[in-house]
């Protein structure tokens, strides 16, 4: 370097005129690392990180058999009254987890539909991923009567199949957001009547497990559904999280995306084959858990007032919105256990009006 | 357009035959961009000239034949490669809502940037002198939605700036904008193209503006390139005429003395 007279930076923050806005640059080893930070995306970030964390721990101690807050962190750890370990660990801790994995993966992927689209509405319950992966296992419970496993396979399957329907019929130079949920939409609905049709033919009984499945739920999952989901998560998670900055561009339009360096076509094809797999794996455990992927990244984005999608945050919101969802399910109305699936349109829905609201009244749309 | 010119260009394309899926917009298609001119592509409506500038640019993908930049065909490069060569301001392009205006500006940093370099003081100061050239410096703290047309198109302008490449492609940059605004931008590019040493493409609608600025003009009609070279040469009343089918009076342009073209009253001469 030229400038041998100044003893080398080993750190620096700087803001100049042109960074943008809410960030600052941080610059480490004489530039060699140069980052942006964004102080209150951070703030959004681990606050629903906490949040999430103490939910779970509430959602541990609390039930018809009370465990003090005192005893969790020891039970979680294997250690105190033999009936405490045992709820902790064998029944409310995978529950627990299940939920917040659920929630990350709906909300990551929701985000990655909606960016690719440049939707709103471009989630995987829109563009008939959801409604594919229900009708695959309603066929499953209904044809051929068969247990968890098969059911959450059928889903994948499914839905698998579903998604890739409505993304040839809706390819034409590439996809477009609107024909994208335009073809969604019109094979939901055939889908959704499809279903219906099969329930009508059922058993009662039959029908009603089904149309349990269908709303979705995370009552008696366990540690099987723990590292299915999480695994997942581990696997598609970081492959999305390296596209996040592409997805990013590829909202000012696939010309401008191209011209600035990005490969739209690998961009597209990547992170929709992982946000796909990762719905899949998310319904497949607790069935179509509906609002969270619409929901998440719009709570993320607003609150983080990035501008832009932001993958980390919409898994975060994601995560606490069902992990909150579900010790609602569970407490509101104990002890009658509500699925996860009713109340995550509640209390989703209610905070995205209350936070357009007052968007819209602050002037700020 | 011998081969010795293709080779000495920095973009040039053979035997193209450009298509959206079946139709066919042009067939065998020769074209080099001088380097260190000011090209302005013109033609009538469809006749091929923003599909040709999608070609040059790598955002179609050529049927048949090859666009070299550099020497190399385009489509080899890596996509972050190109864009340090090459700018590219397409017809339209969408503001996430709320951004601001510097962080747009900022956005086309992207091919310099990496997982370990997001934001370099040299970042810093490209941003801050593509929205001093474009006149926009005072914007910076603005979101991009409170702007007018003109001021929009600057900052996509500036964009593409950021990303220091030799060569700018700037697909009907002035659509939209008022005469006033129209003649900014035009004015800009042409310091771009004078100043600063950038070789510049452009699709323009107006033929006056095209004689104005253009050091080299590309006539096309149906997909096909029917004359080339300075404006002050290839501009005839004849060309005009078979090229958009209006009888013309060419006419020396007062202000900059290239060819003027003003249509002829068809009326008056059907009396």
């Amino acid at each position: 370097m030229s400038d041998t007279l100044a003893p080398p930076r080993r750190s620096g923050t700087s803001g100049g005129r042109t960074t943008p806005r809410g960030s600052f640059a941080l610059r480490l080893f004489g530039e060699r690392l140069s980052l942006l930070v964004r102080p209150r995306t951070l703030v959004v970030c681990l606050s629903l990180t906490l949040l999430s964390a103490l939910v779970l721990i509430v959602s541990v101690s609390v039930g018809d058999y009370g465990i003090p807050l005192g005893a969790v962190p020891g039970a979680i750890a294997g250690y105190g009254e033999r009936l405490d370990v045992f709820f902790v660990q064998g029944v409310r801790l995978p529950r627990a987890l299940t939920a917040i994995g659920v929630g990350a993966a709906l909300g990551v992927a929701g985000a990655v539909f909606q960016s690719l689209s440049r939707n709103a509405l471009g989630s995987p319950d829109i563009i008939g991923f959801t409604s594919g992966a229900a009708t695959g296992a309603v066929t499953v419970i209904l044809v051929f009567g068969a247990g968890r496993v098969a059911v959450s396979l059928g889903a994948i399957a499914g839905g698998l199949f579903t998604a890739a329907v409505v993304y040839l019929l809706a390819m034409k130079n590439g996809v477009q957001g609107y024909r994208l949920v335009l073809v969604g939409i019109g094979v939901s609905a055939m889908l959704g009547s499809v279903r219906d049709y099969l329930l009508t033919r059922a058993e009662l009984t039959d029908a009603l497990g089904a149309q349990i499945w269908m709303i979705g739920s995370l009552n008696g999952r366990g540690w099987g559904e723990v590292a299915a989901v999480w695994v997942c998560l581990a696997l598609l998670g970081p492959v999305l999280l390296a596209q996040g900055k592409r997805l990013r561009f590829m909202e000012l339009g696939d010309d401008t995306a191209r011209g600035l360096g990005v490969s739209t076509q690998a961009t597209q094809l990547t992170s929709l084959a992982a946000a796909s797999a990762l719905t899949g794996a998310a319904i497949a455990v607790a069935g179509p858990i509906g609002f969270v992927a619409l929901a998440a990244p719009q709570l993320a984005r607003r609150l983080t007032r990035a501008g832009g999608t932001t993958l980390v945050g919409s898994a975060l919101m994601g995560a606490a919105l069902l992990v909150v969802a579900d010790l609602v399910a569970l407490r509101a109305l104990a002890p009658v256990q509500l699925p996860a699936g009713v109340v995550t349109a509640v209390i989703g829905g209610s905070y995205l009006i209350w936070l357009l609201y007052t968007e819209w009244r602050g002037g700020r749309a | 357009m011998t081969t010795a010119d293709d080779a000495a260009s920095r973009l040039h394309g053979q035997g193209l035959t450009l298509a959206y899926e079946q139709r066919v917009i042009s067939q065998d298609l020769a074209v080099t961009i001088p380097d260190n001119s000011f090209t302005v592509i013109v033609g009538p409506n469809a006749c091929g000239k923003s599909t040709l500038l999608r070609a040059l640019s790598r955002t179609l993908k050529p049927a048949r034949g090859h666009v070299h930049l550099d020497g190399r065909v385009i489509g080899s490069y890596p996509a972050k490669e190109v864009a340090r060569r090459l700018g590219l301001l397409p017809q339209t392009s969408i503001a996430p809502d709320g951004i601001g205006v510097a962080d747009l500006v900022a956005r086309g940093r992207f091919p310099h940037q990496g997982f370990l370099r997001q934001w370099s003081t040299q970042d810093e100061a490209v941003v801050a002198e593509a929205m001093e050239a474009t006149g926009i410096a005072d914007l910076a703290d603005r979101s991009v939605d409170e702007l007018s047309g003109g001021q929009r198109q600057r900052v996509w302008l500036a964009m593409v700036l950021t990303q220091q490449t030799p060569l700018l492609l700037l697909d009907e940059p002035t659509t939209y904008l008022d005469i006033a605004h129209q003649m900014d931008m035009l004015d800009l590019c042409a310091d771009l193209h004078a100043e600063r040493g950038h070789t510049l493409v452009a699709v323009l609608h107006d033929l006056n503006h095209a004689c104005r600025y253009a050091t080299h003009l590309i006539v096309m009609k149906e997909g096909a390139i029917v004359a080339e070279g300075d404006p002050a040469t290839v501009v005839t009343a004849d060309l005009v005429e078979e090229v958009f089918g209006l009888p013309v009076r060419v006419i020396d342009d007062p202000e900059t003395h290239t060819p003027m073209i003003v249509p002829v009253n068809r009326r008056a001469a059907a009396r």
